[in-house]
């Protein structure tokens, strides 16, 4: 199952997706990420689960382009686009790097 | 040797800038709000400098335009980007700003600033009004008060309280619900500001924040936002005495050195 | 003093309605949905899985009396049935942990899956909420299970929201902003800007400029299509196609974005507001059952 937390406004898209069905519930991104975006609770899609999976928190979901910002100092803020290089950078977020079963991505 | 006289000129989503340079000295400057007619506007603004410098156009060796709409930019000779325009004024103004915080109608961007001056790495906000002047536009509406009189209101603000909402309308609605339950106008003003300062904020540590920090562009006459944004930075912004014409200013100093 | 009203053009119309064919006495399990959105409350009761009531509601200031009276409005005009015979309720939407009657609360992504499967079939593989404060677009397998999902609750552009600043900006009900844009002898280019503050200026200068009031809501609506049309591609489309929410209602949205996506949208059997209460009440008959056995 892939939960995309985030949002698309004028400015872009800004999506973290976890694939539930990858996550075992070992809260290593919990603890990596500076900003506390992550936290552990109920799959939001699939309400008979009955373990804990990842999650980006409620407060966050709304403000990640502004949240994450200090963790992808790499991107070209003219084109946004996503290159090579920066799919590259993407997998070095702390995030991104501790989860070892590769449940989380991110859209830019 | 005659000293040259140069113009920058500013074309925003909102208003118009030019700027009048004799040699390195401003003699002229001119504001006008942008229209329907991009190019009719500019002519506004350059009349107005134009008189306060006592010149006429043809009195003006060099043009260089700036700004969204700089490619409608009537008698421009070249063009430079907001950021390298930005960046050349505030480092005039003071050689010791690393970090230019630029919010405008509809624009924010943050720019990090060489020892030697250049502008290397900027973060920009555009197309949401979430990260830029027109959110604290649109929250001073929804409590039917002048622009300047709501950012007054933040600084007697006694207790501060978080906004849940990011988007300009969805805030709207809570700034209402505020208002129903009587919150004093002055808690929802800081609520505001301290809103739009943190996402600025946010934006701007992605390039670094290194004093000295310059703040420019309209909303750096909104007293309530500098209040918050010194708050959040734990430090204090310089804001200049004409903050909306730093980009024409840089782009009247580029338009000066071309001559040269 | 007497002060002239402001008409609010943006307001939808409230309704409730029970089933004809259904009588509750004989049914095993009652359950209950409550959906409490921003803008809109639902309460549904059904009655062996089977849709025998409904109210849909303005939500209030506070949840829990939002909840309470949609609840009670579905439950009038039901030949006496009460709160107490209602075995089990789910409260779902943005103010669920505050229902006040429901023994549990789940996220509205789940029950919109869960209540589209029901009220479309289970050929549905794709559906689009569009709220008042909120666009969801879900991917569900045959059971109604979610597969891949996204909630963009952040942005105003593409929510019910969005569309009520234009119906107040051109004072037309909100009811009437879908028909009136399709009444263009020509398509105009959609607004260009995405974020709802900056397309009121953009339609601002549009009226301005002497553009008629339906042309205006063609480019709006043309706008809002291709903006969900960019949220549905990131979970990927797959037929069949279902809108749910209250923008399922404005011809004017779903016709283009069913032209965007070359895909007709399954024609709802039921009120597509309901989709979240709908899905709640089936997961609460689940739950009743599992604690009876």
């Amino acid at each position: 199952m892939l939960a995309n937390y985030g949002y698309k406004d004028g400015s872009g898209d800004y999506f973290i997706t976890i694939d539930t069905d990858k996550c075992n519930g070992c809260e290593k991104c919990v603890e990596a990420c500076p900003q506390t975006v992550y936290e552990m609770g109920e799959d939001d899609s699939d309400p008979l689960r009955e373990d804990p999976v990842a999650r980006v928190t409620g407060e966050q979901r709304k403000k990640l382009k502004y949240t994450c910002a200090p963790c992808k100092p790499y991107l070209n803020s003219l084109s946004g686009e996503k290159t090579e290089e920066t799919m590259k950078e993407i997998e070095k977020l702390p995030c991104v790097s501790a989860c070892e079963l590769k449940a989380i991505t991110h859209s830019w | 040797m005659i000293t040259a006289i140069t113009a920058g000129i500013d074309l925003g989503a909102k208003t118009v800038k030019v700027v009048i340079l004799k040699g390195k000295e401003v003699i002229g400057r001119g504001i006008a709000t942008t229209g329907l007619d991009q190019k009719k506007s500019a002519e506004k603004a350059f009349d107005a400098a134009l008189k306060e410098a006592k010149i006429d156009l043809k009195d003006l060796d060099r043009v260089v335009a700036t700004g969204v709409g700089r490619t409608e930019a009537p008698n421009a000779n070249s063009q430079i980007t907001e950021v390298g325009a930005d960046a050349k004024g505030a480092i005039f103004l003071n050689p010791a700003i690393r970090t230019v915080i630029d919010i405008g109608g509809e624009e924010g961007r943050g720019i990090k600033i060489s020892p030697e001056g250049r502008a290397v790495d900027f973060a920009i906000n555009e197309k949401c009004a979430a990260g830029a002047g027109a959110f604290t536009e649109a929250m001073a509406r929804a409590l039917e008060r002048p622009l300047k009189e709501f950012a007054e209101l933040a600084l007697k603000s006694t207790k501060s309280i978080p906004m849940n909402a990011q988007c300009a309308v969805f805030a709207e609605s809570e700034v209402v619900s505020l208002i129903h339950a009587k919150t004093p106008h002055e808690d929802i003003s800081r609520a505001v500001h301290d809103s739009i300062a943190d996402r600025i904020i946010s934006m701007v540590r992605r390039v670094g924040i290194e004093k000295e920090v310059l703040l420019i562009g309209g909303v750096a006459h909104n007293v309530g936002f500098v209040n918050s944004l010194n708050i959040g930075l734990k430090l204090e912004v310089i804001v200049p005495e004409y903050p909306e014409f730093i980009g024409a200013l840089g782009a009247a100093l580029v338009a000066a050195e071309q001559q040269e | 003093m007497a002060e002239e009203e402001k008409k609010e053009y943006w307001r939808w119309l409230e309704s409730r309605w029970t089933s004809p064919d259904i009588d509750w006495k004989k049914g095993k399990v009652i359950s209950a949905g409550v959906d409490v959105g921003s803008v809109s409350t639902q309460a549904v009761i059904m009655v062996d899985g089977q849709l025998y009531a409904f109210a849909n509601m303005r939500t209030g200031s506070d949840s829990p009396n939002s909840a309470q009276n949609a609840f009670n409005r579905a439950l009038e005009d039901t030949n006496g049935l009460t709160e107490k015979d209602v075995h089990y309720c789910v409260g779902t939407g943005y103010g669920r942990v505050n229902v006040p009657m429901a023994q549990k609360a789940i996220t509205e992504i789940a029950c919109h899956a869960r209540g589209a499967n029901f009220m479309y079939g289970p050929t549905v593989r794709t559906v689009l909420d569009m709220g008042g404060q909120d666009c969801k677009a879900i991917r569900i397998d045959e059971k109604g299970k979610v597969e891949s999902f996204l909630m963009n609750d952040k942005c105003a552009a593409g929510t019910g929201r969005g569309m009520e600043v234009f119906s107040d900006l051109l004072t037309i009900s909100i009811n009437d902003v879908g028909q009136m844009s399709m009444e263009v002898e020509e398509e105009p280019e959609p607004v260009s800007s995405t974020c709802v503050i900056f397309a009121k200026t953009e339609a601002t200068g549009l009226l301005r400029a002497g553009w008629p009031k339906n042309k205006v809501l063609a480019a709006y609506c043309r706008a809002m299509a291709g903006r969900v049309n960019e949220l549905l591609q990131r979970v990927g489309v797959v037929k069949d196609f279902a809108i749910t929410g209250g923008i399922a209602k404005n011809i004017g949205v779903v016709s283009r974005v069913e032209k965007l996506l070359d895909m007709k949208a399954l024609p709802p059997k039921y009120d597509t507001q309901l989709a979240g209460a709908v899905g709640a009440a089936l997961f609460a008959k689940g739950l009743y059952e599992k604690i009876k056995k």
